[in-house]
């Protein structure tokens, strides 16, 4: 085994196949780091480390992920495993099946050593409503790593895994990649199956990667990305070979600046780094153009009326009755309420509320069917917008890393989301990635995001910016 | 008094498979045995839409002349039950398969149209089994195989007015589901159900106040439902009571409604599009290429053979009530052409057959080609009409001509000398006794050993030459 271990998955699948590295001897480097590091990060929910081992050892190092560990967000079913999604009402639920992505994932050589910690259904930007305990920003323990994949992100950027899958509703990948200084892809909706990931927005869901340099994120993808027979919102496609479509320059690509964004309140680093990034961007033979998506700062309040009216919605099925918690009531409509107000944490009985109040009769119009509208009318701005543009460059985040119990304010929270949100809103891909650290040494993330089915696209134009900003090419 | 009443009937669709998943829609299973993550809502599971439910829905509608829609959208229908493992049901809700159209019937007051609301596409819950169903000390238990069997909702106009009315036409929606082979219709597995909505008014322009009938598993609870809201609603009118706007429970015992237990306050399902299913396109050509191949459609044929075949309508209502004896007939007529005698021979010896043997026309060896054969036969007086109810039973069950039948059933004479002959000798051989006793002398026994041969020749043989050849054979 060579002296150093590689940094990324790209560099482990290489050591792999030329026999410098083996599969197992990789597992169990990682294995020490989780041991050592876990405890403090707090990254996962579950390890399966032992199972992991044995996976190793039967991993086929010329299989596209050669046996690389790869953590799955404990909101996405492995047959087998449990499966908690942060919450108490499913605690001890053991998922029956695999979800797509998992299978494809396993099927390519991929070793999962754990599920990690998350916000309770995916709901937050900090894992700190994870029902368990909060996960710690690798880069500063005192911070939350984002979410809600935080502990993918964490585990990814602490050396637990080469990479992870984790799930965007809102930002739940990008915001924080961001946070812990790595690479975290959301994918045009309909690219990566939702079959076997618990609902949260059924219309933004997207399952993507989470990794060390964008090529790594192209990696995973090649292997994620199928039509899934199993979702009917899943997309029949061209097959695109992810890896091979990046390209080593941006020449000829137009860089979208959003002109509405412009003058959002962002950390002074972030601003800066977007200012290093288009200087970048230049360099490397790409124009800047400034484009403008006039309703984008309508985003967010849209987003919190669709995404808590799908919740409620896709959250009844708990309720005590086939599975997970059960709190026995004096009839059902009693156990109903018990479990769920036992089960459920503060956040998701916030958005089930929203949810069921913007979904109600006398209501739905001047809410849910408006928000829906006004979606649309942000997807044919954006949709425009990229007829000028190839890609749009913005911030990931308007701030840093916070301190764990910082945020309070579930309405200042929920503004960690304003970057992110129009890409779920439209399915388009985009994806964050670490552009410098501020003056506390935190990291920055950027974002690029393209018109929809532009995944190979935006990818590579992140993997030029990215490794022009010292990434990992 | 005017009785005004709609009607909402799920029509359970005849496919292979559940509605969004591949479980089998198998009737009368274990428990919980056709299930699987999507049906089950198990977290993570998705949708996937059967093409062909949405097909036999697509035949279903343009049969009943509604508007099939080119787009149509999938709705979620929220609410808290225990067999209702989502906590919600995929339905279709603002923008549905199908509007309008229309289904006739025919009363005691004549023929005319039930006007149609619309048709849509859902899936159905699973069933719970209380504790008097179950002895399992007295906990209600789910059934979750018939959750996600594939439904159309059909919805009528408040276009009836009597319990009469609403029995025709179910009876008639039930008679074209079979036709198309959309459903078996089949109202005692649940196949067919129907939600009731009655109000009686005294004043004809006005309609009265809207009350909802559960629990009909028959079309005789219908009318029986329907006949005694009419009287309890006129009665309240008449008392000065108020009618409550409500869902009542039909008791098929007592033959009275109760009403069910009120919700606290009205149900809002909070309804929205269902993300997990993109909007339902059809194709237009495929939509017009239904169209063009709907079969003759039943109350169409009924007429047709009423006007053109002179059939009483009582039996042309009978021979179209299911396809495959008005495709028999159809065939046989072609064979044999007097229409009416076919039509009542089907109706009355035919049917009483069937009716013993408990099975439908298919399930015999009848065919159009041996009954037709068999009524040429009566015709031409080959055989009495009698002896034809002799030879029917075999034709039904074991296949054979009806030639061949007749002459096993020995209703026709034997006079073939040769073959009378060969019975004759075997008589002779096996009894040596009585032909010794003849050839001493005994004529009498001559009537025995004729006797002998006729039992040989099952009944067949013509026993004036039976005695000739035997006299013949036993001169010494």
């Amino acid at each position: 085994m060579s002296s150093e271990l590689p940094r990324t998955l790209e560099q482990y699948r290489h050591a792999v196949r030329a026999h410098e590295l083996s599969a197992e001897e990789y597992l169990g480097e990682t294995r020490q780091l989780i041991e050592r590091g876990d405890p403090q990060v707090k990254a996962f929910l579950h390890l399966r480390l032992d199972a992991a081992r044995s996976d190793a050892q039967a991993a086929d190092p010329s299989s596209p992920l050669a046996g690389a560990p790869i953590a799955v967000k404990d909101n996405i079913m492995m047959a087998g495993e449990r499966c908690t999604c942060g919450s108490r009402i499913l605690e001890h639920y053991v998922a029956p099946y695999s979800a797509t992505v998992v299978q494809s994932l396993l099927a390519a050589g991929a070793v999962v050593p754990g599920k990690t910690n998350l916000d309770e259904f995916a709901m937050g930007s900090s894992t700190e409503n994870s029902a368990f305990f909060p996960t710690h920003n690798p880069a500063d323990l005192s911070r939350v790593p984002g979410g809600s994949s935080g502990g993918s992100t964490a585990a990814v950027a602490a050396g637990f895994a080469l990479g992870a899958i984790g799930s965007d509703t809102g930002g739940s990948v990008r915001q924080p990649a961001a946070f812990c200084g790595v690479v975290g892809f959301k994918p045009t909706y309909g690219l990566v199956s939702r079959y076997g990931l618990v609902a949260f927005g059924s219309s933004l869901d997207c399952i993507g990667p989470i990794a060390r340099s964008v090529r790594d994120a192209a990696i995973m993808m090649n292997v994620m990305a199928a039509h899934d027979p199993k979702d009917a919102t899943s997309v029949k496609r061209p097959h695109v070979d992810f890896e091979a479509a990046l390209q080593p320059t941006l020449a000829g690509k137009r860089v979208g600046i959003i002109r509405e964004l412009q003058g959002l309140d962002v950390q002074p680093e972030i601003a800066a780094a977007m200012e290093t990034t288009r200087k970048a961007a230049v360099k490397s033979g790409a124009s800047i153009v400034e484009v403008s998506v006039p309703h984008i700062l309508s985003a967010l309040p849209v987003y919190y009326i669709i995404a808590p009216a799908e919740c409620s919605a896709n959250l009844g099925r708990f309720d005590g009755v086939r599975y997970g918690l059960h709190e026995d009531g004096r009839d059902m409509t009693e156990t109903y309420s018990r479990t769920r107000n036992t089960g459920f944490g503060t956040e998701v009985k916030r958005r089930i509320l929203i949810g069921a109040f913007v979904l109600s009769a006398g209501y739905y119009d001047a809410y849910y069917k408006k928000a829906a509208s006004v979606r649309q009318l942000i997807t044919d701005e954006l949709d425009a917008a990229l007829q000028s543009a190839d890609v749009l460059l913005t911030p990931t985040t308007p701030t840093t890393a916070f301190k764990l119990g910082a945020v309070t304010d579930p309405l200042e929270m929920y503004k960690a989301d304003v970057f992110t949100i129009p890409a779920d809103l439209a399915g388009a891909p985009a994806i964050s990635f670490p552009a410098g650290k501020d003056t506390a040494g935190l990291p920055v993330g950027l974002q690029l995001m393209g018109p929809r089915w532009s995944d190979a696209d935006v990818l590579s134009c992140a993997n030029v910016l990215f490794t022009a900003l010292g990434g990992e090419s | 008094m005017t009785t005004t009443i709609g009607l909402e009937i799920h029509v359970q669709l005849a496919t292979q498979t559940k509605m969004f998943c591949g479980c089998s829609t198998a009737f009368g299973d274990e428990p919980n045995t056709h299930v699987c993550p999507v049906c089950l809502g198990l977290p993570g599971a998705l949708p996937t839409l059967n093409a062909q439910a949405v097909r036999l829905a697509v035949r279903i509608a343009t049969a009943l002349g509604c508007t099939v829609h080119e787009v149509s959208e999938f709705s979620r229908k929220n609410y808290f039950y225990p067999d209702l493992p989502k906590s919600y049901q995929i339905t279709q809700f603002d923008r549905p398969i199908a509007t309008g159209g229309s289904l006739p019937i025919v009363t005691e007051q004549g023929g005319r149209s039930v006007r149609l609301t619309r048709a849509h596409i859902e899936e159905d819950a699973g069933k719970s089994m209380h504790a008097a169903d179950i002895t399992l000390g007295g906990e209600t238990l789910v059934d979750f195989n018939r959750c996600g069997m594939p439904l159309v909702e059909i919805v009528t106009e408040p276009d009836m007015q009597s319990g009469d009315e609403a029995y025709e036409f179910l009876h008639n929606l039930r008679r074209l589901v079979r036709w198309l082979g959309v459903s078996s219709g089949d109202m005692e597995k649940g196949a067919m159900r129907c939600d009731v909505n009655v109000s009686v008014s005294p004043d004809p322009a006005k309609l009265g106040t809207k009350v909802e009938i559960k629990n009909l598993n028959s079309f005789r609870s219908v009318k029986r439902a329907i006949d005694y809201e009419e009287q309890r609603q006129a009665q309240c009118i008449a008392d000065g009571t108020p009618i409550m706007m409500e869902s009542r429970h039909f008791d098929e015992v007592q033959g009275t409604t109760t009403a069910m237990r009120s919700k606290e306050a009205s149900n809002d399902y909070r309804y929205f599009p269902e993300p997990d299913l993109p909007l339902l396109q059809l194709d237009p050509t495929e939509l017009e290429s239904v169209r063009a191949q709907m079969p003759e459609l039943p109350w169409e044929m009924q007429s047709r053979f009423e006007r053109d075949l002179n059939l009483s309508p009582y039996d042309a209502a009978l021979l179209t009530e299911e396809h495959s004896t008005a495709e028999f007939f159809q065939q046989t007529i072609a064979l044999y052409d007097n229409p009416k005698k076919l039509a009542s021979y089907m109706g009355t010896e035919v049917a009483r057959l069937l009716n013993e043997r408990g099975k439908t026309l298919s399930e015999t060896q009848l065919t159009p080609a041996t009954l037709a054969g068999l009524l040429t036969m009566v015709e031409k007086g080959a055989i009495s009409n009698t002896a034809s109810k002799d030879v029917l039973p075999m034709l039904v069950d074991s296949g054979v001509t009806p030639s061949e039948a007749v002459k096993s059933l020995g209703l026709e004479q034997v006079s073939d000398t040769s073959a009378i002959e060969g019975f004759a000798r075997e008589v002779i051989t096996e009894n040596v006794t009585q032909v010794e006793q003849f050839r001493s002398g005994k004529e009498a026994v001559l009537g025995f050993l004729v006797g002998q041969l006729m039992k040989k020749s099952k009944g067949k043989a013509n026993p004036k030459l039976a005695g000739e050849i035997l006299r013949t054979l036993l001169k010494p």
